[in-house]
């Protein structure tokens, strides 16, 4: 009896001691990313890439990495709360807040404070990064984005009369409007009209008739593309004949879908060209995504898919999980091959990476043009 | 600002303001008789045309055949929701019955999003809608001119059944006392299923009339509209059918006038039209076509 009790007293140690030892075998990351809400949309598409980001690279250092999501509900204070959860409840290493400036902004904050570090893929306001020491991001930023875009409508594209159609309920499209307004009137150009939405309105005919009726040869409106599809095919219905012009979010093949033949000939700034690929991981990864998910690549993925690399690619630098360390070793990033482009990181934490201009023919994005900061 | 501008944008808030007292009138029909805001109605009105999209897109159904089915399914959906969250509450202080359609509203969006996805979905329209007719300069969809015989047919239909049929009757009994109707042998349950039934018909053509003018459906697209309808029914008069379908075109109109004034001042659009709700309700708090509804002692 009692040699019995011993095996089992045994058994249950080893058993003890074992999970202990699975779950040191684990290392955590944390992703808040906005799953329902106005955004649901961004964060699914984001979702996707690191997902196959964790498919090719299940492990580091000989640790099993486990994601865990947490839905920023494409809130503000929602996103400032998931990132305290999964810092101090899952105790995850590294946090990412990619989708919605908006949200990066409060999750970036919190992070910073905690000093976890958190890398954005693909939110490009200025505010993400500056002045905090642990937040990264994948991405250009706002300003070169907007100085790239009204530089090719005035220089490339000659176009002298512009309007704006911002989306004021967004950090993102507000902040590169003003960059695109900036540089456009710098270069002797005029903003005919400046009008503003709400992100979820459904209803441009107001807006779009006043800009109809300024003259202005193009369009800018860099809003999400939900909003934009409906602005593309109300502005086409309503007799708008000039150019569209918008920044990374409207590269994204569901944009197409929505609008149709309402967006053929827009031209957006983004991170990549599927049919001019920038690095060999490029073509891994279009070729990976459409084996996976049966679609054409879009730039969230592709930038939540290199953010999940940079963490990679970071820890195995520093050969630590140290939070300071890892830190360290992101901050020291240089010439990082992501799929979405070589990547370099500078003093602020933001990536050093050319702007691609791509354009809707028939359907399909094409390649338009490279941009060097 | 041109005659043009003003006149298309005229236009533009017709369009807008059809829409909206589609909607309103399935929200203004519901409280008339049971006096329950029902906050699901931009739920039910989000179904259709997810409905209609599937209907296309799985079973192969042409397009209007898909229609009337959707509009089927979605008036099914807004009598079931009745039956399950409003019904047992139906004793209870009215401000249970309200979150419960609260509650009934959330479900269903969330609901939405797990099964068709966050990813907006986009509609395929038939010729006729993506038909723009131009007088001058000016340019109106299609949708403008169905929206508004729609309006129309329902309307009278509508009226018809509240006061030529013995539902109708039933119907009307109801708003002015359930109690005593029901102690005088009308068939509450059966008239409350049919005004939900009729409310959530409306509200699925209104969808599908919205998807037609604003091509693109996503479980989040009955937010507005069904508040924006709900402030129509309110500025018209609650309970109303005619005051909720002036108080759609009031709404819409003024919306798209403010963003035609104040162009640079568009972002504030639904700060502005909450603003007019607030006004009138100050100035004539039972709304433009509303009656004084006497408190029995």
């Amino acid at each position: 009896m009692r040699k019995y009790l011993f095996i089992l007293v045994l058994a249950g140690a080893i058993l003890l001691l074992g999970s202990v030892a699975l779950a040191q075998d684990v290392v955590k990351f944390g992703a808040a990313e906005p799953m329902t809400g106005a955004m649901a949309v961004g964060g699914e598409l984001c979702w996707r890439g690191y997902e196959l980001a964790l498919e090719q690279t299940p492990t580091v250092l000989g640790k099993k990495i486990e994601l865990i999501l947490v839905d920023n509900k494409s809130e503000k204070v929602d996103a400032a709360n998931a990132v305290s959860r999964l810092i101090e409840r899952d105790g995850v290493v590294a946090v990412f807040v990619s989708y919605g400036s908006g949200m990066a902004i409060p999750g970036g904050e919190v992070a910073n404070k905690a000093g976890i570090p958190l890398i954005s893929g693909t939110a490009t306001n200025p505010l993400v990064t500056q002045g905090k020491e642990y937040v990264f991001r994948a991405c250009f930023i706002d300003p070169f984005q907007g100085q790239v875009m009204a530089q090719y409508a005035y220089e490339t594209l000659g176009f002298r009369k512009s309007a704006l159609l911002v989306d004021i309920a967004q950090d993102y499209s507000v902040g590169l409007a003003n960059f695109y307004k900036r540089t456009f009137e710098q270069l002797g150009g005029e903003i005919v009209s400046d009008t503003k939405y709400n992100t979820g309105d459904q209803d441009f005919s107001a807006q779009l008739s006043q800009i109809i009726a300024s003259g202005a040869e193009a369009l800018f409106f860099p809003g999400y593309f939900g909003d934009v599809a409906l602005i593309a095919i109300q502005g086409r219905e309503l007799g708008f004949t000039g150019q569209y012009l918008g920044g990374d979010t409207l590269h994204n093949p569901v944009l197409v879908d929505l609008a149709k033949e309402a967006a053929e000939g827009l031209i957006a700034s983004t991170f990549f060209a599927e049919d001019q690929p920038a690095t060999p991981e490029s073509e891994k990864f279009a070729k990976l995504f459409r084996e996976k998910y049966n679609l054409a690549p879009d730039a969230v993925s592709i930038l939540c898919y290199d953010s999940f690399n940079l963490l990679v690619d970071a820890i195995e630098r520093a050969n630590s999980f140290d939070p300071v360390a890892i830190k360290d070793a992101l901050a020291a990033t240089k010439d990082f091959q992501g799929a979405g482009g070589s990547i370099t990181i500078d003093e602020n934490g933001d990536a050093i990476k050319p702007a691609v201009l791509v354009k809707i023919v028939n359907g399909d994005y094409k390649y338009e043009a490279t941009v060097y900061p | 600002m041109t005659i043009n501008l003003l006149l298309q944008n005229i236009a533009n808030g017709l369009s807008l303001g059809s829409l909206y007292s589609l909607i309103a009138i399935g929200y203004t029909m519901v409280y008339g008789i049971l006096r329950l805001i029902n906050f699901a109605h931009g739920e039910i009105f989000m179904l259709a045309p997810y409905f209609l999209y599937f209907g296309v897109l799985i079973f192969h159904l042409p397009w209007w055949a898909s229609a009337i089915v959707a509009i089927g399914l979605t008036a099914f959906t807004g009598m079931l929701s009745e039956r399950i969250a409003y019904k047992p509450l139906r004793d209870a202080p009215r401000i249970s019955a309200l979150i419960s359609a609260i509650g009934v509203s959330f479900f269903l969006q969330n609901l939405s999003i797990v099964v068709f996805s966050g990813i907006p979905k986009s509609v395929h329209r038939p010729a006729f809608f993506t038909k723009i007719f131009q007088f001058g300069e000016i340019r109106i969809q299609s949708t403008l001119f169905a929206s508004i015989g729609v309006s129309i047919i329902f309307l009278s239909l509508l009226i018809y059944i509240i006061y030529q049929t013995k539902t109708g009757l039933a119907m009307r009994a109801i708003s002015r006392d359930i109690e005593t109707s029901r102690l005088m042998g009308v068939g509450v349950n059966r008239a409350i299923s049919v005004t939900f039934i009729i409310g959530s018909a409306l509200a699925a053509v209104g969808g599908i009339l919205w998807s037609l003018r604003f091509p693109q459906i996503v479980p989040t697209m009955g937010i507005i509209p069904g508040l924006k309808a709900f402030i129509a029914a309110v500025v018209g008069g609650i309970g109303s059918i005619p005051g909720a379908m002036l108080g759609g075109f009031i709404l819409g109109m003024s919306e798209i006038l403010f963003v035609t004034f104040f162009p640079a001042m568009s972002g504030y659009r639904d700060a502005f039209v909450f603003f007019i709700l607030i006004i009138i309700l100050l100035l004539k708090p039972d709304g433009i076509l509303g009656t004084k509804v006497q408190e029995k002692v």
